[in-house]
């Protein structure tokens, strides 16, 4: 629904300014990083899933011609670097000393002049395993005999990691104790991968004279990342920079540190040589962050009128051998309690505990906000269960259920305050554009004729936007944002950010909304991202915060310099600011609108006519702190055909109507909705990572982990309401993960829609035509 | 994903082709369109000492009938193929098959002898030579020899290819009546292998069926004949219970493991499904 507005301010739907580079192949991505005496690293991996080290003979390789060193763990441990912290307060192996404990885990490095000579050394590492018994079922991760993985951590005597709870147990109890029905679901949301196409890497440049390091790495966080390295290596932040350079996708995959950047690092500090560290697309998929991987039974109480009264919920988190999820201190199941979602549900309580098994660490926030779309996708889920046992539709449930337009803010019973919202006006117009009741009357027409047709919904409501820094914090780091503008003499700008664009379209938005707050053309404004020595301190871009934190810093430090430009327009215009009004970048005398200076008559003033008393400069910094999360939510409904001889599923329909607030560039949200709808498609249907019971991983390239192309996935059909946030400057929410958090379930819902009349409750994700044939076959439907 | 060394030639023609065979072709590889060797070397699960470039090699390329025969040259790329009207006119498994191939990229680059050179038990293009009954020419610098399709598979990435052998020619018989040829295929995703695959070739007259071919894709250790439900089609009408027999003896030919694609039992029903798709398709019935 993009609009033509005479600005470039917020609601106008203008062409990324970042495009242009990205279409002719000139942007920099960091295997574009190339420095003078540059060396290469590549790393051997463990190829068994659990196994001790009994030797490592690095012989053969060493002597390879081009090769300069070889890396072992021992190496690491010499410099106190063989382990690092995780974000989960846990441990992490950099390489291996004692053992390995998943496959695809970094052993050793090799560095050299070529990066394919320094593969050809890794191949000549001879590594002595005995091979352990693997770990790979979480619910047996406990069970006598089972071997202790993590028997490096003092007092560890078996595979439990955490246990957590939210919620009010005895609420819950009693109001299943009223209940008239109660309707469960056991559900597994797979464990998946965000596989951004650009890999992970970095250059890693320690000066040799001056020992100032300079990391060039595909980072969603770098100020983040440049403390973390500082609290690790011991060296003085002030002498580490963290340069993110372009970035092609990052999904919430590039926000940790992996064990590569520690071991490029040092390797260049104990060689002074810049080193270069790219993963290959497998080395991407079995040892960086995972996502999901959540094993979970809800229970929903109701009445029989279809009431809901209360929530139940546990479930154990496969965690892998490191527990390394991305997630604010605070919460060891994220923001998973956000679970009960669009509903006014009385009680809930969650249970939930951790488990270490033989696989790679992660628990990274794949186009989520920290677990918030594992929560969405089994409220969703058991919802829709709960309509077919209480015969009621779907919809209808939903309706009857929801948080009400005039309870916003609503304090739901797991301790959030909603900000705003108004489902049922989401849901109405989805009901609309998808023409729900003649699709369902289709329905009954095919179910008559022996075919399979289904209609998914899913209602989701997000939480988006952390911090506030009270609760929200990364490794201690509380999540505020920042944004820092300086308008030159020729009113013309630069705003930097401590957020980081992987793709969001940062140097388009970011300079509309300057647009809107100050009337500087965003063609003017130029946006400057991921460099820590020219850019103010921010937590980084993930968890759709980059608009509701960072949007709202801008948005303030515009309206900072604005005020002081209307002491400038006043000192021009030879009258006091409070008589000046302003509009569109200019300030009018009021009442006498003939009389009015520009913005970029300011911007000169600024540097060469000012009040004497009066600070030169058109320049400020402003640190936001949210005071609350914000609240995206929107309504999904999907149509499904399913042919009964193969079990394939094909979407026929995708109707998604997203709130997000206000919409900075309705086009470059659309585009994310595109992406995230795309990304939930693949998550349903095709993506997963799984292992065999030796602990292989079996969805190590893309030719067995299936990212869905344009062919597969439908035509989506966009739609948006638009409910302010309240505490947000500029009203807007966080949006780029509601498509991810939101979809899943309404794809799956829609494949049970259409088998749910012969008694089907539960086909697991990826939602393959293979389980869909054996659910048909099992229910006595042959073709 | 970086290959290990290797040398590269570039012969100029299929003589000098065949020379550079019959001395290096124990450690070495043919290079076509590389869209199955490539990955391999990448992965370093091919180790070749030499790549003999074959893909830029003139007059490899073509579809043309010759007498009583559909004749392919084996540096046909897919896509030559997939347009071809002379292979739409003569062998419509083959056209049917050519666009389900992998994705529009692999049809770009990847031949028709590569791929059947390669013989993956997943690839598409096999199980359709096998339904057509049809023939390969096998050229080295001791001279030519033909070899039957049904006769070429010898188990996974094994042919009856000898090391100084170059595929040169593939040639399909063409039907005495009413073609008639399909494949359907099911895969996970765009451009992935199949999960399975059946292609069914009938040389029809009137509603009879005069002789049929059934090839499968993807459900055994090498691309298979499903050689009893050709027989209990032979001479026979299209009628329901010949469809039903020869649908049913097709999934007992299938030998299919359980995979991330589906159990056994799921690959066979589904070759089940998919001849009586065909056969009825054939026969003129609705499914």
């Amino acid at each position: 629904m993009a609009t033509e507005i005479a600005h470039g301010g917020i609601g106008a739907s203008v062409k990324r300014k970042e495009d242009p580079r990205f279409i002719r192949g000139k942007g920099t991505y960091i295997d574009d990083v190339v420095l003078p005496g540059m060396l290469y690293m590549k790393i051997l991996r463990s190829p068994h899933a659990h196994a001790k080290i009994l030797s490592i003979n690095a012989d053969a390789a060493s002597v390879l011609p081009g090769v300069v060193a070889v890396v072992t763990g021992e190496l690491m441990a010499a410099h106190n670097l063989a382990w690092m912290p995780t974000m989960s307060g846990d441990t992490q192996a950099v390489l291996a000393t004692d053992k390995v404990r998943f496959q695809g885990q970094e052993v050793a490095a090799v560095i050299a002049s070529d990066p394919y000579l320094a593969q050809d050394a890794v191949d000549l590492i001879e590594v002595e395993y005995e091979p352990l018994q693997a770990v790979v079922d979480p619910h047996k991760a406990n069970d006598p005999g089972v071997p202790v993985i993590r028997d490096d951590k003092e007092g560890q005597t078996d595979n439990h990691i955490y246990h957590w709870e939210a919620g009010d147990k005895a609420a819950t109890d009693a109001a299943f104790a009223q209940a008239d029905k109660v309707v469960s679901l056991t559900t597994h949301y797979p464990r998946c991968h965000p596989a951004p196409l650009e890999t992970c890497g970095c250059v890693a440049d320690v000066n040799p004279a001056t020992k100032h390091t300079t990391i060039y790495m595909t980072s969603q966080a770098p100020h983040a990342i440049r403390t973390v390295f500082a609290l690790v290596t011991g060296l003085p932040e002030q002498e580490i920079r963290i340069i993110s350079p372009d970035i092609g996708g990052g999904f919430g995959n590039k926000v940790p540190v992996y064990p590569g950047y520690v071991v490029a690092t040092a390797a260049s500090l104990l060689l002074g040589k810049p080193v270069k560290w790219i993963e290959d697309r497998s080395e991407n998929l079995i040892s960086t962050g995972f996502a999901r991987d959540y094993h979970m039974s809800g229970e929903l109480a109701l009445k029989d009128d279809g009431t809901m009264l209360g929530l139940r919920v546990r479930l154990i988190s496969d965690n892998g051998a490191f527990f390394a999820d991305a997630q604010p201190s605070k919460f060891k199941a994220g923001l998973f309690h956000i679970v009960t979602g669009s509903y006014d549900m009385p009680a809930a309580h969650i249970i939930a505990d951790g488990a270490y098994t033989n696989k790679a660490p992660g628990g990274v926030a794949y186009r989520c906000s920290f677990r918030v779309t594992e929560a969405s996708y089994l409220i969703e889920r058991l919802v829709q269960s709960a309509a077919y046992e209480l015969e009621i539709d779907p919809v209808e449930l939903r309706r009857k259920n929801f948080v009400r337009k005039d309870q916003f803010p609503y304090l739901s019973c797991t301790g959030w305050v909603y900000d705003s919202g108004d489902y049922h006006g989401a849901m109405d117009l989805a009901i609309e554009k998808l023409g729900y009741e003649e699709l369902r009357r289709e329905q009954a027409e095919k179910r008559a004729r022996g075919e399979f047709m289904g209609i998914g919904v899913a209602s989701f409501t997000e939480v988006v936007g952390a911090g506030h820094g009270k609760d929200y914090d990364i490794m201690g780091l509380r999540m505020f944002d920042s944004a820092e503008l300086r308008v030159h003499p020729t009113g013309k700008a630069i705003l930097k950010l401590g957020v980081k664009s992987q793709g969001q379209g940062h140097e388009t938005t970011f300079a509309q909304i300057v647009e809107e707050e100050l009337g500087i053309p965003f063609s003017d404004v130029e946006v400057r991202e991921g460099d820590t020595d020219n850019t103010p301190y921010g937590l980084g871009t993930y968890a759709s915060r980059s608009t509701p934190v960072a949007g709202a810093a801008t948005a303030m430090v515009a309206r900072k310099l604005r005020a002081k430009a209307q002491e400038l327009a006043a000192h021009l215009l030879e009258t006091r600011p409070e008589d000046l009004e302003f509009e569109r970048g200019k300030f009018f005398v009021k009442g006498s609108r003939e009389h009015f200076k520009t913005i970029q008559d300011c911007a000169f003033a600024a540097y060469t006519n000012l009040p004497d008393d009066m600070e030169p400069g058109l320049e400020g910094v402003t640190y936001y702190d949210p005071p609350n999360m914000t609240y995206p939510f929107g309504t999904y409904m999907v149509v499904v055909d399913i042919d009964r001889g193969t079990g394939e599923v094909k979407v026929r329909r995708m109707v998604a109507v997203d709130d997000c607030g206000v919409r900075i560039n309705p086009m470059v949200v659309e585009g994310q909705i595109h992406g995230g709808l795309c990304e939930g498609y693949g998550i349903a249907f095709t993506q997963l990572i799984t292992f065999d019971e030796a602990g292989n991983c079996l969805g190590s390239n893309f030719m067995d982990y299936l990212l869905p192309t344009a062919w597969e996935t439908p035509n989506f059909e966009v739609y948006e309401t638009v409910t302010p946030s309240p505490h947000h400057p500029l009203g807007a929410k966080g949006v780029g993960e509601s498509p991810t958090v939101g979809s899943p379930a309404a794809y799956v819902n829609a494949v049970i829609d259409a088998v749910a009349h012969l008694g089907v409750r539960n086909i697991e994700m990826p939602v393959t035509s293979d389980k869909v044939w054996a659910a048909l076959r099992a229910a006595g439907v042959d073709a | 994903m970086l290959p290990a060394a290797f040398d590269y030639v570039r012969p100029s023609d299929l003589t000098e082709t065949v020379q550079i065979l019959a001395q290096r072709g124990d450690e070495g590889k043919l290079l076509a369109g590389g869209q199955s060797l490539i990955p391999l070397l990448k992965l370093r699960f091919a180790l070749p000492e030499v790549l003999i470039d074959i893909g830029r090699l003139e007059g490899f390329e073509y579809v043309r009938v010759e007498g009583e025969q559909l004749r392919i040259g084996a540096g046909t790329r897919h896509a030559f193929l997939a347009a071809s009207p002379v292979a739409r006119e003569h062998a419509p498994a083959l056209a049917a098959a050519a666009p389900q191939i992998a994705d529009p990229i692999v049809r770009n680059w990847g031949t028709i002898g590569g791929s059947l050179a390669h013989a993956d038990p997943a690839g598409d293009l096999g199980s359709v030579m096998i339904a057509a009954n049809s023939d390969f020419v096998a050229l080295s610098n001791r001279g030519e020899r033909v070899l039957r399709a049904r006769e070429f598979f010898e188990g996974p990435f094994t042919t009856a290819l000898a090391p100084d052998e170059l595929l040169v020619e593939i040639r399909v018989p063409l039907a005495r009546g009413r073609a008639f040829g399909s494949y359907s295929k099911l895969e996970r995703k765009i451009g992935d292998f199949a999960t399975v695959g059946v292609a069914v070739c009938l040389d029809m007259d009137d509603g009879t069926c005069r002789t049929a071919g059934i090839g499968l894709t993807a459900v055994g250790a090498t691309n298979l004949e499903a050689r009893e439900a050709e027989v209990a089609l032979s001479g026979r009408r299209l009628d329901n219970e010949a469809i039903e027999e020869a649908s049913r003896r097709a999934a007992d030919a299938a030998d299919p493991t359980s995979d991330l694609r589906g159990s056994a039992e799921y690959k066979r029903d589904v070759v089940r499904v998919y001849v009586q798709r065909a056969l009825k398709q054939a026969g003129g019935m609705n499914r």
